[in-house]
């Protein structure tokens, strides 16, 4: 039996994805940022006997290329010649999806629509009479609401009979003149007036009412700064909580796996090195890390989900002109909070090559989610301890704000230097796509986004603090003359990141942190701990650890600063290299944020040290 | 009626126009095509970000945000 190749197409933005994970069955995403379709997601589903690969293609809006993203969709139905094709799409705005749908039928012979998000359309009393559709365009329509899964198996049924005719050679090489566009727009435009009722004829007006609120000129940036700020606040407020049962669990987990250990006779040595070494790396990660993490992704998911950050694009579009920047640019940088290298496949929505270099280049501005938790540690520990009660917490998140807004500052700065020097250029056109206002499923992306958070979280910590913590252990227990091998590193350093305001520890962190930047300040602690005599700590005491080794308000600004502003994770690095193909790019990517946090570090050391704080 | 042409960041905030013509490269034709933006297409100008520029219209059925200096070299006909 052969296996049928089946592509989903259409619109960005019509659900396509969820399409995709209902007829696969994948609750499973493709990158780390859900929803999103960065790299080419494949996944196979059996009906009746009849296996079926069904491919979710990147958003397209004709047959015609106007980014890489674009063209990898447009190649594969040209070159894969797939059996069936699945058009899907938006029943709120159909008038444009069909455009699409009838240059698909013109060019390949078994084509399905799939009419996505009816009940969006109900609820904005939007008919669509899908079987005049049908009839009308001479191919099967199914109406689907692929969230809750409606209609899907009628969708397979679909595709199955679909799957058994044979297909004559789609013809996708077209040349699209004035001519053959208006034409296809004019009959999308009459189909749509055809087969689609509007019993409320101001069904968006609940949308346009909110985006005259969220895009006002008095109100749009406010109320940006209040939804990131209760975003971070839930964050700060939950991490805190959970951290410290993380912890008391995990470490009092520790005296019993000593216990045991002893009791089994094991070697001093080897019991120093798991517990010490290995295990309290991995316990520092997850109680310190993992909290905000788990947290903050859900929470920026629902955000997402919710169709406001291409708002955000909106407001934001201003400063990226003046950047000579691609306006798509604030997308990815959003993208960038959840995963640095996620961020950088999605540049791939940039068609300009200048303006997509420069938004890859410029990614790691962003704290993604694994340097976020260094963030929130330092600040909480060290600026926003000066009061109590709710004022703590107004103080720590306008901090986290103002981190946030400079690490945007240095984006917009540095994409203004690179678009006149190396990458001289001036912005090119583009749209910005509002999608219509959707309420995102709390439960659903809560639920699934921490589960997926913590399990991607506690792998990375087993893989990488593992042997992070064999590393470190090994390197403060080996000793050449008087000093451990690890003190004579971090001597190295130490001159040197002294004039950054840090310390040769700090510096080593961040350079033993290159596989993952969550095992920055676990290594750090880690590392105290291995000269010092502290066995025992809560994170309340995690603060006197630092101040004894000689911590000021300027070392915890220098790190927070440097954390900001260095050289991109090992992932992301390998992910620049693949999306540019050039080592030359890599490098340079690896380069401008470390000196960048070299001369602001510098900066901000230098300027304390005169001013004697 | 008006039937002098206008960019079409020059549309007031509510009134609609139908597209006359496109002064534009071809790549970035293209992409307006892509959009359902070709002559006669009507759009709406629905409102400017806090700074004026982009600015969201309704093009087809879809909120569709345009820098000035793009939607410019859309000519319209206001029609409202």
């Amino acid at each position: 039996m052969t296996v049928k190749n089946i592509a989903l197409v259409g619109n960005p933005n019509v659900g396509k994805s969820t399409v995709f994970n209902g007829l696969t069955g994948l609750s499973q995403h493709t990158g780390n940022w859900p929803g999103k379709t960065v790299s080419l997601a494949s996944g196979t589903f059996v009906h009746r006997g009849q296996a079926f690969s069904l491919i979710d293609l990147p958003g397209i809006y004709s047959l015609m290329a106007n980014s890489p993203e674009e063209a990898v969709a447009i190649d594969y139905l040209r070159y894969q010649k797939p059996d069936v094709v699945v058009i899907v799409a938006d029943a709120t705005c159909l008038e444009r999806n069909l455009n699409l749908a009838i240059q698909i039928i013109d060019a390949h012979s078994n084509v399905i629509l799939c009419v996505n998000l009816l009940d969006e359309a109900k609820k904005k009393k939007i008919q669509v009479d899908l079987d005049s559709l049908s009839r009308l365009m001479g191919i099967p329509v199914v109406g689907v609401v692929a969230r809750s899964k409606k209609n899907l198996d009628k969708l397979k049924e679909q595709i199955f009979y679909m799957a058994e005719k044979s297909i004559d050679s789609p013809d996708l090489s077209m040349v699209f003149t004035e001519e053959k566009v208006k034409d296809s727009v004019n009959r999308a435009s009459a189909l749509y007036k055809a087969c689609v009722r509007l019993e409320q004829k101001d069904y968006n007006a609940p949308d346009r009412t909110l985006d005259h609120f969220v895009t006002s000129r008095s109100l749009g940036y406010p109320i940006m700064l209040l939804l990131l700020g209760l975003v971070f606040w839930i964050t700060l407020q939950g991490a805190n909580y959970i951290s410290d049962y993380l912890h008391i669990g995990l470490f009092g987990l520790q005296d019993h796996l000593f216990e045991i250990l002893t009791a089994w006779n094991a070697p001093p040595m080897l019991i120093d090195l798991l517990l010490f070494g290995v295990y309290q790396t991995v316990a520092w990660v997850i109680s310190v890390m993992l909290p905000p993490m788990a947290i903050f992704f859900p929470l920026f998911t629902l955000l997402e989900d919710s169709g406001y950050l291409p708002r955000v694009a909106f407001n934001m579009d201003r400063c990226f002109r003046r950047a000579c920047a691609h306006g798509k640019q604030a997308l990815t940088m959003c993208m960038g909070f959840g995963c640095n290298a996620c961020a950088i496949m999605s540049c791939r929505i940039i068609d300009s090559p200048r303006e997509r270099l420069v938004a890859i280049l410029t990614n790691n501005f962003v704290p993604c989610n694994g340097r976020f938790p260094t963030l929130i540690a330092l600040i909480s520990m060290f600026f926003a301890g000066l009061s109590t009660g709710p004022l703590q917490d107004v103080i720590a998140v306008s901090l986290l704000l103002a981190v946030i807004l400079f690490g945007v500052f240095i984006t917009l700065l540095v994409s203004k230097i690179l678009s006149v020097t190396i990458l001289k250029g001036l912005p090119s056109s583009f749209a910005l796509e509002l999608p219509p206002y959707r309420r995102p499923q709390f439960a659903k992306v809560i639920i699934r986004s921490l589960l997926d958070r913590t399990i991607f979280v506690l792998g990375r910590a087993l893989v990488v603090a593992t042997p992070a913590g064999f590393i470190i252990w090994f390197l403060a227990n080996t000793y050449t003359g008087d000093a451990s091998l690890l003190s004579l590193f971090t001597d190295t350093l130490d001159p040197f990141a002294r004039l950054m305001g840090l310390d040769g520890v700090i510096l080593m962190a961040f350079i033993l942190g290159f596989p993952a930047n969550e095992i920055v300040i676990p290594i750090i602690i880690m590392t105290y701990m291995a000269t010092g005599s502290i066995t025992e700590l809560d994170t309340f005491q995690l603060r006197t650890l630092l101040v004894d080794n000689g911590w000021t308000t300027t070392t915890a600004l220098c790190t927070l600063l440097f954390c900001l502003l260095h050289f991109p994770c090992g992932t992301t690095c390998l992910t620049i290299k693949k999306e540019t193909a050039s080592w030359k790019w890599t490098a340079a990517a690896f380069i401008i944020p470390t000196v960048c946090g070299f001369i602001v570090c510098f900066l901000v050391a230098q300027t304390f040290h005169l001013l004697g704080v | 009626m008006n039937d002098k042409l206008l960019p079409l960041d020059r549309l007031r905030v509510g009134q609609k126009g139908v597209v006359m013509d496109i002064a534009a490269t071809d790549s970035e034709k293209r992409r307006f095509w892509d959009l359902g933006l070709i002559r006669g297409t009507t759009v709406e100008s629905l409102h400017k970000s806090p700074s004026g520029d982009p600015i969201a219209y309704f093009i087809m059925g879809a909120v569709i945000a345009l820098r000035n200096y793009d939607a410019e070299k859309i000519l319209v006909v206001s029609s409202t």
